[in-house]
C-alpha cells in the first residue's frame, strides 16, 4: 500500500476515497446516493477493514448502490426481494464477517416481506437498510407496500392502500434493533449506522430516501420537503467508540441515556420526548402506531433489545468461519464411516 | 401390468400330487392402515430376511396422510438378487378398506394372510388362504389401549414366520436392530409375535409352496435407504451449510443430515462445524445455499419437485453468477404437486436447464445406495470445481426405501475446493473474477474475508465483463456466455462416466437412470434366456460424456427407457446428438408404481422384434 501519500488516511491506514466504490449511475438528488455517501464516511470514521465487511441486496434503484460504496469489500447484487437468504447463507458460510444489507421498499415490503421477517427471527450479523422512497424506483414509479394512504402521484394514481410500516413489521419479528431516520439528515443516518455496525444480531434501518424522478412531490411524506420540515426526532444520537469517556452535557429536555452495544461502544440518547424509552417493546410499538394515527415523522431509534443471542451463538458455531474449516474438520476418519455402516449390517 | 405365475405354484397339497416347494423367491404384499405401526412389522420381516443372508428388498406405498389411508408394504426376496418391484403372489390383508381389491388383485394360485376379523366380499377358491384371529390373539396376550391396533401388526409377523420358516430368534434380532436395541419394546413385541407363531403352528396347515431357507448372498452387505446414504455421503463431502424446507420426500434426507453430523461433527461442548436450518421456504432454501457458496462453505439443500420450481429463479443466478450449491431432488410424481407419495423420473429436463434463458446445469443421477453416498460426497467437490449448482436426482423409490448395497467406500480423493485465490495468490497473479486464465472456461475466485483488496469483487447476476463490472456491451456477453459454454465441455469430463454394458453382437441398446435399472437388467436376463440380447447404457450425469454418443453409434437402434410422460432423456439426447435422433426410441410410462421387469420386457419386445425382423 502506498505510504507516501498525504491525504487522511485512517487507522485502517486508509483515505475516505478507498472506502468509496464505482460512480453512481442513479438519479442526481437521489437519495439513495446520499445514504451511501454517509455509508463510506461512517466506514472512514470507523477505520473499518474492507475485507471484514460484505455488502449485499436485492434488485431495485437502491440494490444497485452497493456497487457505489466499499470498492475493496465483496459484494453480491442478488434477487429481486431474496437478499435476506443470501446474506443469511453467507453468514452461515462466514459468521465472523459484517454485512451491510441494502434493500428498497418494494424489495423488502412486497416480494422480499417473507424472507425479510424470517431473517429478522434469525438475527444473523446485518446491518440491513431499507432505502424507503415510497415507490418502486427501478420500474418506474409503481406504488410500493410503504407508499403512503391516499397518496397521489402522476404514474401511479391514487394509492387507497393502507402502508406497511417497516418498523413495525421488524419489532414482531423479532428484531432487537430498529431505528428510522431520514436521508436528509446525514448526522443521524451516521449516529445509526455506527450504532447498528455495533450490534452482533441484525440491526435494521428503515430511511427514507426520497424518489426524485417519482415521488418527491413537496406534499408526499417520502419527499425530501417533507423530511425536512416534519421529521421529528425522538432522541438527538451521539456513538461513542469503546475506549472514549461520555461527556454529559447539561440542558437536556428529557435527560440523558446511554445504551450498552454489544461490541462495547454505547449510543447515547439525549432524548427530545422525554418519555419514550426505545428497550419497552410495548412503547416502541405503541408509538410508531401513534405516529401513523397522526401523520408524524419520527425518527430516531425506535427500539432495542440486546438479549437475543446471534445466529452464530444459537447455532454453536465455532469461533472460526465454516468457510475456512480445515478438511479434517469436514471430514471424519475412515473410522466413523464404519461406525455408522456397523449400524446397518 | 402382467404376472407370469410360472414361478408359482398352484394350489399345493392336492391329493395324489407332491407338493411343489418354492425356496427364497417370494413377492409378498403386506396390506394394512397408515399411521398403525405396521412399519415396524414390515421392517423387522425385512431386516430377518436379510439377517438369513437372501437378497430382499421392500417397498412402501404409501398415501399422502398420516393416519388412516390404506398402504402397501411390497417385499421382495429373490434367491438371485433381483430386487425390482414384481407383482405380488402372497398377501397379508389387513385392511378393511382394501381388502377385497387385494384379493382380487392375487394371481391364481396366490396366498393370502387375511386378518380373520375382517369380513371380505370377495371370495375365490383358487388361493390358499389363511384367516388369522387378530382379536382373539390380542386378547390372550392382554393387549389393551392404544397399543392395540400396533400391536395387530405383529400377528402377521408371528404367522409368517411360521408359515415360511423364519426363526423367531431371527425377527427378535431384527427387532432389536429396529429399536436400537431397547429390549423393552422388543418384548413387547415379541410377545405377540410369538403367541401368533404358536397359534399357527398348532392351528394352520401349511398349504402353499412358499419357504425361505438361509443363503450368504447379503454377507458385508448393508441395508439403508438412498435419503440415509445421500446425506451420509453429503457429511463425508464436508458440507458444512444446510437449509432446508420440509417436502416429501426430501424429508428424510436432512433428518439423516442432522443426526449424522450430530453425531460425527458436533464437539462433546456443543461446537458444531456445520449449521441445519429450517427456512421458511424453498426459495429461501436455495438462496443460503448460495450466499454460503459465495462465502466459501459447502453448502446443500434437499427438496422435491414443487420445491424445485421455487428455485427456479436461483438456479439461473447460481449458474450465470457461478456459485457452487448442491440441490438433492428427490423426485415424486408432476405435474403441479401431482401424487406427493409416489415415484417418478419427471424433473430430469427441468433440472437440467432450471432457470431462465440459457441455462444448463450438472444432474447426477444415482441408482443405488453406494451411488447416493458417492454422489453426496462427490456433488460437493464438483460444485465447488465447476463453480455451479449441482443437482442430484434421486427419487422417491431410491430415498425412501430400504436398498441392500455394498458397505461405502470411504472417498478416495481428498476434498476438492477449487479454484479459490488466497490474499498472496491475488498478489502475485492478480485477480479478476471471470478472466479465463486455463482456457478451460472455469475462472478463479476469491472469497470475502480475503484481506487483499484487490480479491474484492461484486456478484451479479445481470451482465458483467471479465472483471465483474457490470456491462450492457454485447461483446462481453458473448465472450462471457461463450466462456460458460466452454466450462460446460469441462465438465462433462469432471462428471462420473456411465457404466455401459454391451452384448455381443447386439443391435439394440438401451438407455436408462437411476432406479429403472433393476426392472431393465432383469428383463434383460429374462430375454437373454429366451436367446434375445440387448445391451444398456445407464447414464451416471449430465452433460452427456462421449460414452453416450459411442453407445448410440455403436447401435442400430436405442431405446431410452424413463419413468416420465414425456421421454424427457429421449428429448435431450435426441436434441444433443442429433445427427443420431432418427435411431433413438423410447419407452416413458410413468403411473407412479416402480417399473417390474415384465412391463420392461413386454415394452421392449416390439422394439427389441422390429431389428430382428429388419436385420433379417
Ligand atoms: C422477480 C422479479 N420481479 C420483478 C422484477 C422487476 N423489478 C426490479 S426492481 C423492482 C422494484 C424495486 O423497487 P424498490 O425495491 O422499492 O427499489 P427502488 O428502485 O425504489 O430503490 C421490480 C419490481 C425483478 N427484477 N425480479
Ligand atoms: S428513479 Fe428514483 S429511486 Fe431510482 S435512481 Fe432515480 S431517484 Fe433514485
Ligand atoms: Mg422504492
Amino acid at each position: 500500500m502506498d505510504r507516501t501519500r498525504t491525504v487522511a488516511s485512517n487507522a485502517a491506514g486508509l483515505t475516505k476515497a478507498e472506502y468509496g466504490g464505482t460512480p453512481s449511475t442513479l438519479c442526481v438528488g437521489c437519495g439513495h446516493n446520499s445514504i451511501a455517501n454517509q455509508i463510506i464516511q461512517v466506514a472512514f470514521e470507523l477505520s473499518l477493514k474492507p475485507h471484514e465487511i460484505v455488502k449485499l441486496s436485492g434488485i431495485g434503484c437502491s440494490s444497485k448502490s452497493p456497487a457505489y460504496f466499499l470498492g475493496m469489500s465483496h459484494g453480491f447484487n442478488a434477487l429481486h426481494g431474496r437478499m435476506p437468504a443470501v446474506g443469511s447463507g453467507a453468514l452461515m458460510g462466514n459468521h465472523t464477517l459484517r454485512a451491510i444489507g441494502v434493500s428498497g421498499d418494494g424489495d423488502t415490503g412486497s416480494i422480499g416481506m417473507g424472507q425479510f421477517k424470517h431473517m429478522l427471527r434469525r438475527n444473523v450479523r446485518m446491518v440491513y437498510l431499507v432505502e424507503n422512497n415510497g415507490v418502486y424506483g427501478l420500474t418506474k414509479g409503481q406504488f410500493s407496500a410503504t407508499a403512503d394512504e391516499g397518496l397521489d402521484l402522476k404514474y401511479a394514481g391514487h394509492n387507497d392502500l393502507p402502508a406497511i410500516d417497516l418498523c413495525l413489521e421488524a419489532i414482531a419479528a423479532g428484531c432487537g434493533f430498529v431505528a428510522r431516520s431520514f436521508a436528509g439528515d446525514a448526522k443521524q443516518v451516521r449516529e445509526l449506522l455506527k450504532a447498528a455496525l455495533s450490534h452482533r444480531g441484525t440491526a435494521f434501518l428503515d430511511i427514507i430516501s426520497p424518489c426524485v424522478a417519482f415521488n418527491n412531490d413537496d406534499l408526499s411524506p417520502k419527499s425530501y420537503a417533507y423530511g425536512r420540515d416534519r421529521k421529528s426526532p425522538l432522541q438527538e444520537l451521539g456513538w461513542i467508540p469503546k475506549a472514549e469517556e461520555i461527556v454529559l452535557e447539561q440542558g437536556d429536555p428529557g435527560g440523558l441515556s446511554v445504551v450498552e452495544l454489544h461490541d462495547g461502544s454505547r449510543l447515547k440518547l439525549r432524548r427530545v420526548e422525554a418519555d419514550f424509552d426505545p428497550t419497552d417493546r410495548n412503547a416502541s410499538v405503541q408509538r410508531l402506531m401513534v405516529a401513523a394515527q397522526k401523520q408524524e415523522f419520527i425518527t430516531g431509534l425506535i427500539h432495542y433489545d440486546p438479549s437475543r443471542p446471534s445466529f452464530a451463538e444459537a447455532a454453536r458455531l465455532p469461533e472460526a468461519p465454516l468457510a475456512a474449516l480445515p478438511d479434517d474438520r469436514l471430514r471424519p476418519p475412515p473410522e466413523a464411516l464404519e461406525g455408522v455402516l456397523q449400524r446397518y449390517r | 401390468m402382467m404376472t407370469r405365475p410360472s414361478r408359482t405354484a398352484s394350489a399345493a397339497g392336492e391329493s395324489g400330487k407332491e407338493p411343489i416347494i418354492v425356496v427364497n423367491d417370494l413377492a409378498l404384499v403386506v396390506a394394512t392402515v397408515n399411521g398403525t405401526g405396521s412399519q415396524t412389522a414390515n421392517t423387522a420381516l425385512l431386516r430377518s430376511f436379510f439377517s438369513m443372508g437372501i437378497p430382499v428388498h421392500g417397498k412402501n406405498i404409501f398415501p399422502s396422510n398420516i393416519q388412516g389411508l390404506p398402504t402397501w408394504f411390497h417385499i421382495r426376496v429373490d434367491k438371485d438378487g433381483y430386487i425390482a418391484r414384481r407383482d405380488p403372489t402372497m398377501l397379508v390383508a389387513y385392511n378393511a378398506q382394501t381388502i377385497d381389491a387385494d384379493l382380487r388383485a392375487l394371481p391364481k394360485g396366490g396366498v393370502a394372510v387375511v386378518n380373520g376379523d375382517l369380513a371380505p366380499s370377495v371370495q375365490r377358491d383358487d388361493l390358499i388362504t389363511y384367516e388369522v384371529p387378530v382379536k382373539e390373539l390380542l386378547r390372550a396376550t392382554d393387549q389393551k389401549g392404544k397399543l392395540r391396533d400396533y400391536a395387530a401388526n405383529m400377528t402377521y409377523v408371528g404367522v409368517l414366520a411360521h408359515l415360511l420358516d423364519v426363526p423367531l430368534a431371527v425377527v427378535e434380532e431384527a427387532l432389536a436392530v429396529h429399536f436400537g436395541r431397547r429390549q423393552k419394546l422388543v418384548d413387547l413385541n415379541m410377545v405377540v409375535i410369538r403367541a401368533s407363531h404358536e397359534w399357527a403352528v398348532a392351528e394352520l396347515e401349511k398349504r402353499d409352496p412358499y419357504r425361505v431357507e438361509p443363503m450368504d448372498a447379503t454377507d458385508g452387505l448393508i441395508l439403508m435407504t438412498g435419503n440415509e446414504a445421500g446425506a451420509l455421503g453429503s457429511v463425508f463431502g464436508g458440507v458444512t451449510v444446510a437449509p432446508w424446507y420440509p417436502i416429501t420426500p426430501s424429508t428424510s434426507f436432512i433428518d439423516a443430515l442432522r443426526e449424522y453430523l450430530r453425531e460425527l461433527r458436533q464437539k462433546e461442548d456443543g461446537e458444531r462445524s456445520y449449521t441445519v436450518v429450517q427456512s421458511e421456504d424453498e426459495l429461501s432454501a436455495i438462496g443460503m445455499v448460495l450466499g454460503a457458496g459465495f462465502a466459501g462453505a459447502r453448502a446443500l439443500t434437499a427438496t422435491s419437485g414443487p420445491g424445485l420450481s421455487l428455485m427456479t429463479e436461483f438456479a439461473g443466478l447460481g449458474y450465470f453468477a457461478e456459485i457452487p450449491g448442491v440441490i438433492w431432488d428427490v423426485q415424486r410424481v408432476g405435474p403441479s404437486t401431482g401424487l406427493p407419495t409416489r415415484t417418478s423420473q419427471g424433473d430430469l429436463a427441468f433440472a437440467y436447464t432450471l432457470g431462465h434463458g440459457d441455462t444448463k446445469h450438472i444432474v447426477l443421477l444415482p441408482s443405488s445406495i453406494e451411488e447416493c453416498f458417492e454422489f453426496g460426497w462427490r456433488s460437493l467437490d464438483l460444485a465447488d470445481q465447476a463453480q455451479t449448482p449441482v443437482f442430484v436426482l434421486s427419487d422417491l423409490d431410491l430415498g425412501m426405501n430400504t436398498w441392500m448395497g455394498r458397505s461405502f467406500t470411504y472417498p478416495d480423493a481428498p476434498m476438492e475446493r477449487g479454484k479459490v485465490m488466497n490474499e498472496e495468490e491475488v498478489a502475485e497473479h492478480g485477480f479478476g473474477r471471470y478472466v479465463d486464465r486455463d482456457g478451460d472456461g472455469i475462472t478463479y475466485r476469491t472469497l470475502p474475508g480475503n484481506p487483499n483488496p484487490a480479491s474484492a469483487y461484486f456478484t451479479r447476476g445481470t451482465g458483467h465483463n471479465a472483471n465483474a463490472v457490470y456491462s450492457e456491451r454485447a461483446e462481453d456477453w458473448l465472450e462471457n456466455t461463450e466462456r460458460l459454454s466452454r466450462k460446460f465441455d469441462t465438465i462433462r469430463e469432471l462428471v462420473p462416466a456411465s457404466e455401459v454394458d454391451v452384448a455381443p453382437g447386439a443391435t439394440v441398446g438401451v438407455i436408462a437412470f437411476g432406479t429403472t435399472r433393476y426392472a431393465i437388467e432383469e428383463a434383460r436376463d429374462r430375454l437373454a434366456k429366451r436367446g434375445i440380447h440387448f445391451s444398456t447404457l445407464r447414464l451416471k450425469a449430465l452433460p452427456l460424456r462421449p460414452d453416450v454418443r459411442s453407445f448410440v453409434e455403436a447401435h442400430d437402434r436405442v431405446v431410452v427407457v424413463e419413468m416420465n410422460r414425456d421421454a424427457q432423456l429421449a428429448g435431450i439426447l435426441r436434441a444433443e446428438l442429433p445427427d443420431l435422433a432418427p435411431r433413438i426410441d423410447s419407452v416413458a410410462y410413468l403411473d407412479g408404481m416402480p417399473f417390474t421387469a415384465p412391463f420392461v420386457e413386454e415394452r421392449l419386445t416390439p422394439f427389441l422384434m422390429r431389428v430382428a425382423a429388419e436385420v433379417a
